[in-house]
């Protein structure tokens, strides 16, 4: 019996080996990318022509998330890793040293324009014209004393008149995405703390204690009034549409498609439009970024072609087809310091 | 006490049977009231879907005169020609009177970007066309698409709108003149994903689906047969056969996240074999659909009455002809019912294809077990999340394709049921 069982095993084992050999000296002749679902629909559009007009495969692309796409990136530097990976947020501290640590040793960044989120309402409602203190004060769990005092009380609003007189008799109802979302990250970020950094004692505290203003600014409030309505934007688009009080929360591309049907609300006066987010004067904008593998470049077919295909000024230029997509284009001046960084595979440093 | 007439039996059951007939009736009236409550969201699903996405089946088309100029092909590689340029000078001499660069613009943004590589495709699969000059459909943008079919508002202010007034304008001359027509999408059932909704296509997804469900087929119905024919003739009852049993049954309750984590780990870091393959796919489903296949074929194993087999033995066949000469083939019905329904399970499944890298941009048609692809559950999933407008109703025409496929299976399942079924 235990005889049989072992040289099983050992037959296992041998099949097992004999087939993975097999697979990892097959090679591999298309690109892989992974990553941010933010980045998805521009990497997929370059991905697409890139196939159609040039010799290379189309390559393939996963929507992974920024986390996991890194994860998966930084896993190894062979074949059977991605090559490339999309992100809505800058590589982080831990992320760059595990790449390191596991033999990725040589990255190249390169940021590829701007994506705004926005806080949407139905055009059957009045515009919202919201600052990021009203964000903040309607949207955070818990919220400095109303009745003064530096000391912080459950958030105690339910309407948005209560938050800011100026706004109208409506109860807050915002719909967004799921903290496992780079789009709430990057709205808790720039707009949640943005507003939270007004108000002086707070503000005065980031320098003393920075886990406690993190958590004061960055938690959301869970009585309802935030409601977590998935990663579809679709989703949130039709919800809003339906319940016109309610405010969804969700990437530009969304308000871009959809303008017959829903409003963006101004967020500190500024519209969101394509020419604010682009001029940085809108205030909830972030970068999006792209990080290559150079060891790859060369032995994955296409990938230098890729890469000039992403940075050429047909694809993110400021008429080029991913403003079509709702891609935010950068200056003129940061698009020829990347595109510069793409081609001679600039080595990202990161202290 | 007073002692008055005693009551009688009858007396008893005449005064009660109002109530139970009344509860009989109630009970009756309740299950017709679900019947009809899940029919009506059956209805109502089929309806939606159905609505939503007939309308992808069309696809607007735009007639334009093309001139193969014998210039533009003065290159050494004819795949690298200006396509463009054919769609583009073509537009100018509909509308002569468009002048500027933005308006330009605006013109050619009516053709869907996808017109070039038609064109393409037809220079290299018959070069003598140079020089001619034809008409040829192309397809148009999703927006002018989109238009057509009523889903843009035209009443609403020009900003707010993807189509600007003066395109519009341009629409309407077209459709007028007969140049814009909505043609069946054949784009649709032979084209692999695209970002351009008028490019995208379900060949990719379905090709996908199918080369995953043949290894899923192939591995788990010989396997499953097996173990269940081990299991129910020859395991000696023992607490380790017991053990077995318990955890079949329980792996048919496991979600099926668990096990896309379970083929990421095994099939993929330990074996080595390649990211979003239907060849791991199919593995990782074989796993899900086993235990589903194992209970229904021991199922129709048992459902094989003893004196089959007692008769078998009388007229001295082993035990091994007893089970595949007599008592497999009476079961065979039970057992296909069960893996047909098991791949049914396995074709509507994309939680455990997450985690082995088959949620992908795939825009070449697969062609092996072992190229890139994704499956039609999946395709339905990434068209639901895509802005443009114009895959809300791909979204549904995918979903209707996978209904069918399912709906077809099932069928084939009961017909294979009542055709080869035995009562004894």
């Amino acid at each position: 019996m235990w005889k049989k069982a072992v040289s099983l095993a050992a037959v296992s084992i041998i099949l097992g080996s004999s087939a993975s050999s097999l697979f990892a000296a097959s090679g591999r002749d298309y690109i892989a990318i992974v990553g941010s679902s933010t980045v998805y629909p521009f990497a997929t559009t370059v991905a697409e022509r890139f196939g159609k007009s040039t010799r290379y495969k189309t390559p393939k692309i996963e929507s992974t998330g920024s986390g996991g796409g890194l994860k998966l990136f930084c896993a190894g530097s062979g074949i059977d890793t991605p090559d490339i990976t999309n992100a809505s947020r800058r590589i982080k501290m831990s992320e760059y040293e595990k790449c390191q640590k596991n033999g990725v040793k040589k990255i190249t960044e390169v940021k590829i324009g701007y994506d705004g989120i926005v806080l949407a309402n139905s055009k059957a409602s009045p515009k919202m014209q919201l600052t990021k203190k009203d964000i903040y004060l309607a949207l955070a769990k818990d919220v400095p004393d109303p009745n003064g005092g530096e000391h912080l009380v459950p958030n105690p609003y339910s309407t948005w008149k209560e938050v800011n007189s100026a706004l109208p008799d409506t109860k807050i109802e915002v719909l967004g995405p799921p903290p496992t979302s780079g789009t709430r990250d990057a709205f808790v970020e720039l707009a949640m703390e943005g507003g939270c950094k007004q108000i002086g004692w707070i503000k005065a505290m980031k320098k003393k204690d920075k886990k406690k203003f993190k958590s004061i600014c960055h938690t959301v409030r869970e009585d309802g009034a935030y409601i977590e309505a998935g990663e579809n934007d679709n989703l949130i688009v039709q919800k809003i549409v339906a319940s016109p009080t309610a405010l969804g929360i969700f990437g530009f591309s969304y308000l871009d498609q959809n303008g017959d049907k829903i409003q963006g609300s101004t967020v500190g006066g500024e519209e969101p439009t394509f020419e604010n987010i682009a001029s940085g004067k809108y205030p909830v904008s972030r970068p999006l970024y792209f990080y290559v593998k150079n060891a790859h470049v060369g032995v994955v077919p296409g990938m230098s072609e890729y890469l000039a295909e992403f940075t050429s000024d047909k694809a993110w230029g400021e008429e080029g087809y991913l403003s079509d997509k709702g891609l935010i284009p950068m200056p003129t001046a940061e698009r020829k310091q990347f595109a510069a960084a793409a081609a001679a595979l600039t080595p990202l440093v990161l202290k | 006490m007073q002692v008055g007439k005693r009551e009688t039996t009858m007396e008893r059951v005449n005064r009660g049977l109002a109530r139970r007939y009344l509860q009989e009736r109630l009970f009756r009236l309740f299950g017709l009231g679900a019947v009809i409550l899940s029919i009506c969201l059956l209805g109502l699903l089929f309806v939606s879907i159905g609505l939503k996405g007939w309308p992808a089946f069309e696809q607007t088309e735009i007639l334009l005169d093309i001139n193969f100029d014998q210039e533009l092909f003065a290159v050494d590689n004819l795949m690298g020609a200006d396509y463009g340029a054919l769609v583009k000078s073509s537009m100018r001499s509909l509308f002569p009177e468009v002048k500027g660069r933005a308006d330009k613009r605006k013109l050619y943004r009516l053709v869907s970007s996808g017109a070039s590589y038609v064109l393409r495709k037809m220079v290299m699969e018959d070069t003598a066309i140079i020089g001619s000059s034809r008409k040829i459909w192309l397809p148009a943008d999703d927006e002018v698409d989109m238009l057509l079919k009523g889903h843009i508002r035209r009443d609403v202010p020009e900003s707010d709108r993807r189509l600007s007034d003066q395109q519009i304008g341009w629409i309407d001359q077209l459709t007028e003149a007969g140049l814009l027509k909505k043609k069946f999408n054949t784009t649709f059932f032979t084209a692999g994903d695209s970002r351009e909704p008028e490019l995208a296509g379900i060949h990719g997804a379905v090709m996908g689906s199918i080369y995953t469900l043949t290894i899923t087929l192939l591995l788990s119905f010989p396997i499953g047969v097996a173990t269940a024919v081990y299991l129910e003739e020859f395991a000696p009852r023992s607490r380790w056969i017991d053990l077995v049993e318990v955890n079949i049954n329980n792996l048919a309750a496991v979600p099926s996240i668990i096990f896309g984590l379970l083929g990421l780990a095994v099939f993929l870091n330990i074996f080595g074999m390649p990211r979003s393959a239907p060849l791991v796919g199919g593995l990782v489903l074989t796993l899900m659909t086993l235990p589903t296949i194992i209970i229904a074929s021991r199922a129709a194993l048992k459902s094989v009455p003893p004196s089959i087999r007692e008769a078998a033995f009388g007229v001295g066949a082993s035990k091994l002809q007893v089970v595949t000469h007599h008592v497999l083939p009476l079961a065979m019905p039970g057992m296909m019912t069960g893996t047909i329904i098991g791949m049914a399970q396995a074709l509507g499944e994309t939680a455990p294809l997450l985690m082995i890298g088959m949620v992908a941009f795939i825009v070449d048609v697969p062609t092996g077990f072992t190229d890139p692809s994704t499956v039609l559950p999946v395709q339905i999933y990434l068209w639901a999340d895509s802005p443009e407008r114009a895959f809300v109703e791909r979204t549904s025409a995918a979903i209707m394709i996978l209904l069918a496929f399912l709906i077809s299976m099932n069928a084939i399942a009961v017909f294979l049921r009542r055709k080869f079924e035995r009562r004894w």
